[in-house]
């Protein structure tokens, strides 16, 4: 106990002695918090959009006009025809072409006249292209729900049954970006301090040789493992806290579930990545193997965790990857607990499969951190 | 009493299992400077680390204070003490840190001990605040042996402690050693420099992962077989030439200003009409005092 309090003092001692690592830790977290949220943004704004109106009616001019307010589009073009248009898509100036047909208002008044609108789209951007199209599409109908209860006299019950979906945002109501994309981002800064720091520091000091020192030594294996695990579980949990800290007072978002619960969850969580750090660093002889090692688990970690893609639209070989990823839990808690706001028992599957990666991890760590070969 | 004793070790490396010590056996009393001398890529390294029980043997046993090697690997990693030959300390540690950090490790403090690291300490206490990588390589030199000490160790494996250090710090490093062993504690310390042998009490000559002489420096230097003679002329590199071509000659190298040759049996003034009638200039020939360095090359050939 006595080797194991010293062997965590001398840890503390030595990374807050490399002030390079102490900034990296703190500071580097919380600019990626603030400024990567405001430009990984999901919502399509902006769409440049180019209208060719054969008709020049008060109508067309309404539908424009309309389209424009919703403040998704952005008009770049206002042109003669459709060869024209075109020539912006081309040039990347616009995504989306409108031609609104000759005599769009005279066909559209008259009863039973169906009349089409043409809608050319950009999709080389496939989110841009498939979003602007629906919302484009959804103004479109609208004005034409508009101009119907204007012109038809609406009998007393509705010939055609109709279905109207009324859509209602639980969590986050207003679709507000920011509070689905920051906790996952804390999520995954955690991560990479913790995993990072704990994949390089055996290594660090196979590379300088005190290892050798230490080797012949009466420490035990598990205890110089824990010795390196605490220290860095310790910073990891700060990083989280600082993160829930800029959450709070930069975006707003304060956790509807209790705190107690997520720390629970993250206590266990770290416990699973430093272990999974540190047995990369027990399979490296150098820094630079164990970065590379590192970069390749961590980028599949972050690109199957969910974050950005949903794991439900993936393939099911993919799904059955993200079962043993832990940053896809941790991602997972983080939402339900700040956003849905769910009790320890909900997440308890969560923790369930954490902590067994924790322990698989772990064991393994001390096991293949040999004192002898 | 013997402290360590090495039946038959072996190690093989990789693959193509290259050998880096081959059926290696020696025993070392307790309280004895015992060196291990040999030129880099020997196999010491290899020796060490397997008796520090950081290397496993590939063949052969070993026992440290009656401890085996493998079996009670534990028992020898609280009884020994180990200085690699590269400097392993921490870096970003003080010299008191590392000191307390390797005393605590032990299950001991530095008070406990300090006698036996005192005449060394003393030394490098003035810089006791600074981290030990801004340390000069005779300090760093010190520090590695104050730690390697501060739990009493009953045998002390000092792997190469005085490469790349100055002369003088390598003088004052094996006056420690000497102080060292007036307190009973083995040390095994292996060096590639031939004129460190001669103070140790007892040398195994190593090449190749092969022990090719285990004796006292003097005997070693008593049972060379034969006649060892300086040559010196204005031509150093024309002398090693005529030299070699000379038919009683057995074996002839540099040796600082001098050649060294070795013959059988030869005649001093015979020698030298011989090198003069080979166009040299300014022949001086005189016995030799054999040092380890001509055993070592004999040895060798």
């Amino acid at each position: 106990m006595r080797t194991l309090r010293f062997l965590l003092r001398k840890e503390f001692r030595q990374i807050f002695r490399d002030k390079s690592i102490v900034a990296m830790i703190f500071f580097m977290p919380m600019v990626q918090l603030i400024l990567m949220p405001l430009a990984a943004d999901y919502e399509v704004r902006n769409i440049n959009l180019s209208i060719v109106d054969h008709d020049k009616s008060p109508y067309s001019q309404k539908l424009i006009s309309k389209i424009v307010a919703s403040g998704y589009f952005r008009l770049t073009g206002y042109n003669a025809s459709f060869k024209e248009a075109f020539g912006l898509i081309e040039s990347d100036r616009a995504d989306l072409i409108l031609e609104i047909p000759h005599d769009f208002e005279r066909n559209l008044i008259r009863e039973d006249h169906h009349e089409k609108l043409f809608v050319a789209v950009n999709a080389i951007n496939g989110t841009k292209a498939s979003l602007g199209g629906s919302y484009l599409g959804s103004i479109i109908g609208d004005f034409n729900a508009d101009i119907r209860m204007q012109l038809v006299t609406p009998p007393r019950f509705s010939q055609f049954p109709m279905i109207e979906v009324v859509a209602s945002n639980w969590f986050n109501p207003v679709l507000n970006y920011k509070v689905f994309i920051v906790p996952g981002i804390l999520a995954i800064l955690v991560t990479m301090v913790g995993g990072f720091l704990s994949a390089l520091n055996i290594v660090r000091e196979k590379e300088i040789g005190t290892i050798e020192q230490i080797n012949v030594t009466p420490i035990q294996k598990h205890i110089f493992i824990l010795g390196k695990l605490i220290p860095f579980w310790v910073l990891a949990n700060i990083v989280f806290t600082i993160g829930l800290l800029v959450a709070r007072f930069v975006y707003g978002i304060v956790p509807v579930g209790s705190l107690l619960t997520l720390y629970a969850f993250i206590s266990v969580y770290l416990l699973a990545v430093l272990g999974f750090g540190l047995l990369v660093s027990t399979f490296c002889d150098t820094q630079q193997q164990a970065m590379f090692i590192m970069f390749f688990f961590m980028m599949l970690f972050i690109l199957l965790g969910g974050l950005f893609t949903s794991i439900d639209s993936m393939p099911d070989w993919a799904k059955v990857i993200t079962r043993v990823n832990p940053v896809r839990y941790m991602i997972e808690v983080m939402r339900m607990v700040i956003l849905k706001g769910s009790s320890f028992k909900d997440v308890l599957p969560h923790v369930g499969v954490v902590a067994l990666m924790a322990l698989v991890l772990n064991s393994w760590a001390v096991l293949n951190y040999k004192k002898t070969n | 009493m013997e402290a360590v004793v090495v039946k038959n070790l072996v190690k093989t490396y990789g693959k193509e299992q290259t050998v880096a010590v081959d059926n290696v056996s020696f025993s070392v009393e307790q309280g004895e400077l015992f060196g291990l001398i040999g030129p880099d890529g020997a196999g010491k390294t290899s020796i060490f680390r397997m008796l520090t029980t950081s290397l496993l043997p590939d063949g052969g046993s070993a026992s440290v204070d009656g401890h085996d090697i493998v079996q009670d690997f534990r028992r020898i990693r609280s009884s020994v003490g180990y200085m690699p030959g590269k400097f392993s300390l921490y870096q970003d540690l003080t010299i008191e840190e590392n000191l307390h950090f390797f005393a605590t490790v032990f299950g001991t403090t530095i008070e406990e001990n300090y006698h036996l690291i005192k005449d060394i300490y003393v030394q490098i206490e003035p810089f006791k605040n600074r981290r030990a990588g801004k340390l000069s390589g005779g300090m760093k030199q010190k520090l590695a042996l104050c730690c390697a000490l501060i739990h009493k160790p009953t045998t002390l494996f000092l792997d190469e402690p005085t490469t790349g250090v100055d002369p003088v710090s390598r003088k004052e490093f094996w006056e420690m050693l000497r102080r060292l062993k007036e307190q009973r504690i083995t040390i095994l310390v292996s060096t590639p420099y031939m004129d460190e042998a001669s103070l140790c009490d007892r040398i195994a000559l190593i090449q190749g992962g092969k022990i090719l002489s285990i004796d006292t420096p003097q005997n070693i230097v008593n049972a060379y077989p034969d006649k060892l003679l300086a040559i010196k002329a204005n031509e150093m590199y024309k002398l090693l030439k005529v030299l070699e071509s000379h038919p009683g000659v057995i074996n002839s190298y540099a040796f600082g200003e001098y050649a060294h040759a070795t013959f059988h049996d030869t005649d001093t003034h015979a020698l030298q009409a011989y090198l003069r009638g080979h166009g040299l200039t300014g022949v001086e020939v005189k016995g030799a005092e054999v040092t380890i360095e001509d055993t070592f090359i004999k040895l060798l050939h």
